[in-house]
């Protein structure tokens, strides 16, 4: 009698794979001197997508726009063609009307009530007794039906966990919300948690935001994994495309690169924890070869290197002595003004942007045409997927 | 004649009713308080507490006046029942109400705030309205501040002086509680009658009390503070 009744409403026309979850929203928190912006556009399609990032990338904020226990500053959230929230047409249901699980990151059970009237707390305007069949289902899908008439206080972590994922499925929401819910778990019961919970989305098919900010648990999910990081996704895809050290870290970091050069992986030296790649853009006849620090990458795999124009040294003779493992000679191309630096363009096979001040300009004597040698530290190297 | 009975009677009916209303009058009141994000909040947290400090002869004064025939409120009344409401009983229910206001709606307040906000997100991703998330999680998490709201109003209409001198005067039957009682028995050098009543007064709202702090250690056992 209990998979009839969980099941019976994905039958009557919802299809898994039919309706996704897309949002893009904006979201300011704070005065200017704490000030937060949450700037996010993504789509979670039925199934497990993993929200990643680390303490303070705004993963709650985002759950709470999306769950309407915060209301954006702009654009809109649609479940299939549901809309929940758009700032244009002034729409925004509030988070009674929205049909969306949420589960807490400390799970918020009612501590007056037991589990059974926990779970069916959400069902009050359904009579008492599909009431009591619906509950006793999620009970028996979760396991937990021996726990019925105990608070919340008198049972385990680990059944507590499944106590809040009973309480907000037994609703039927067209979105489960996931705040970092098994964090506080050992990965056994962890484990059984999420395969009781994907048996579960098999008949319902729809979309799970699971927020996390341990790299153990998204591999272990092994699910789509977008990466969130002060309030910006920065990265998306599966998690060894993504999170693969110092993979995340960099990619996180995109942005702030002013070189950034096609590469392939030439050599591995695991016993000194580098790597050589050859920037394969390099014009014919000059091949540029960095070292760089090593990522779980085969020989031959082709990725990005980014690094930074203020992390480059220039020097006007052939140095030597020095700790940097990268020495590459080349000749100026420009010199630009902006500001206070100076923006050199320098042509070594491949052209590399390198910021100076006005002094070391004027110190070295730079001019276009002059030789000069770059000097780059290994792990000013940044690498990225391709 | 030692222990003025009939006075006692009406003062317990006095703080039965009174205490009744601010129930009702409270929880809307301290709900609002609680939850509200209006900027205006504090004139209001501090009309509610005014009872607190101001002299009661100051408040009771207002009340008579507000009460005279020579007010809208007063004349209102006059015209509707024929009565003014100044001297009677349901003028001391209302003087009672006002003074006795802080003590219902502080602790209410500082119980429903003492709620833990993500109970009642969860509650609302639940599909609870506001009231069924009122009555179903905030109130039974609150039950301590209730206890201590109503009882505190109780006792402290029980006990009052100075604004039943003022509303009420000393009529009595309609406006004569136990406090004045025990100030006329002291007028009148009675002492003994006095203390007997004033001894009653002390043994209720003691037990009153009593019972309220031991039933509040019971409430703690499912509040949200274990």
């Amino acid at each position: 009698m209990t998979e009839p009744d969980i099941s019976a409403s994905v039958g009557s026309g919802l299809e898994p794979g039919s309706r996704p979850l897309q949002a893009k929203l904006r979201k300011s928190l704070g005065t200017s001197a704490t000030a937060f912006s949450l700037d996010v556009e993504f789509t979670a399609n039925p199934g497990f997508s993993i929200l990643f990032g680390p303490s303070g990338a705004g993963k709650t904020t985002l759950l709470d726009c999306i769950a309407g226990l915060l209301t954006p500053d702009a654009e809109r959230i649609v479940v299939g063609d549901r809309v929940l929230f758009d700032a244009a047409q002034g729409m925004n249901e509030p988070p009674s009307r929205r049909n969306i699980g949420y589960v807490f990151q400390d799970l918020a059970l009612f501590p007056h009530l037991t589990v059974e009237e926990n779970v069916e707390y959400g069902l009050a305007h359904l009579p008492r007794r599909e009431r009591q069949q619906r509950a006793a289902a999620v009970l028996d899908s979760f396991r937990i039906r021996q726990l019925a008439r105990r608070r919340p206080k008198g049972i385990s972590g680990g059944e507590r966990q499944r106590v809040a994922l009973a309480r907000a499925l037994v609703t039927d929401p067209q979105v489960l919300l996931l705040d970092e819910p098994l964090a506080a778990l050992d990965a056994a019961t962890k484990s059984r948690i999420v395969d009781d919970l994907r048996a579960w989305n098999q008949g319902h098919g729809i979309p799970i935001l699971y927020v996390t900010h341990s790299r153990e648990e998204v591999f272990a999910l092994g699910e789509r994994v977008l990466v969130l990081d002060r309030g910006r996704i920065v990265a998306e895809g599966t998690p060894h495309e993504v999170l693969e050290a110092p993979w995340q870290e960099t990619v996180a970091q995109l942005a702030g690169f002013e070189n950034v050069f096609d590469a392939r992986v030439e050599s591995r030296h695991e016993d000194r924890g580098t790597m050589r790649c050859r920037l394969t853009d390099s014009t014919v006849g000059t091949l540029v070869e960095l070292e760089t620090p090593l990522v779980r990458a085969e020989q031959g795999t082709l990725l990005h290197v980014g690094i930074r124009a203020g992390d480059i040294l220039l020097a006007i003779t052939p140095p030597s002595g020095l700790s940097a493992r990268n020495v590459i000679p080349g000749r100026i191309a420009s010199l630009e003004r902006r500001d206070v630096i100076i923006s050199a363009r320098v042509e070594c096979g491949v052209e590399m942007e390198v910021h100076l001040t006005l002094a070391a300009r004027d110190a070295l004597g730079l001019a276009p045409g002059r030789e000069v040698w770059l000097v780059i530290k290994t792990h000013s190297c940044h690498l990225m997927h391709r | 004649m030692a222990i003025d009975w009939q006075a006692f009677w009406l003062t317990l009916q006095l703080a039965v009713i009174v205490s009744a209303i601010l129930f009702v009058i409270g929880l809307p009141v301290a709900y609002w308080i609680a939850f509200s994000r209006a900027r205006w909040k504090f004139l209001v947290e501090a009309v509610v507490a005014l009872p607190i400090v101001l002299p009661p002869t100051v408040l009771g004064f207002y009340v008579l006046v507000a009460l005279g025939p020579r007010s809208p409120l007063g004349r209102w009344w006059l015209t509707l029942t024929g009565h003014t409401l100044a001297f009677t009983f349901s003028g001391l229910v209302i003087g009672s109400i006002l003074y006795s206001l802080p003590f219902a709606v502080q602790p209410f307040v500082a119980s429903f705030s003492g709620v833990d906000r993500k109970l009642i997100a969860a509650s609302a991703t639940l599909g609870a309205s506001h009231l069924r998330t009122f009555l179903r999680v905030i109130l039974p998490l609150s039950m301590p501040g209730l206890i201590t709201g109503g009882a505190l109003s109780f006792a402290h209409t029980m006990g009052e002086f100075g604004v039943v001198l003022m509303v009420g005067g000393n009529i009595p039957g309609v406006t004569r509680t136990v406090s004045i009682d025990i100030f006329d028995q002291v007028q009148a050098s009675n002492y003994a009658a006095a203390n007997q009543t004033a001894v009653l007064l002390l043994v209720v709202c003691f037990g009153l009390l009593s019972l309220v702090y031991g039933l509040n250690r019971k409430a703690w056992l499912f509040g949200p503070g274990r």
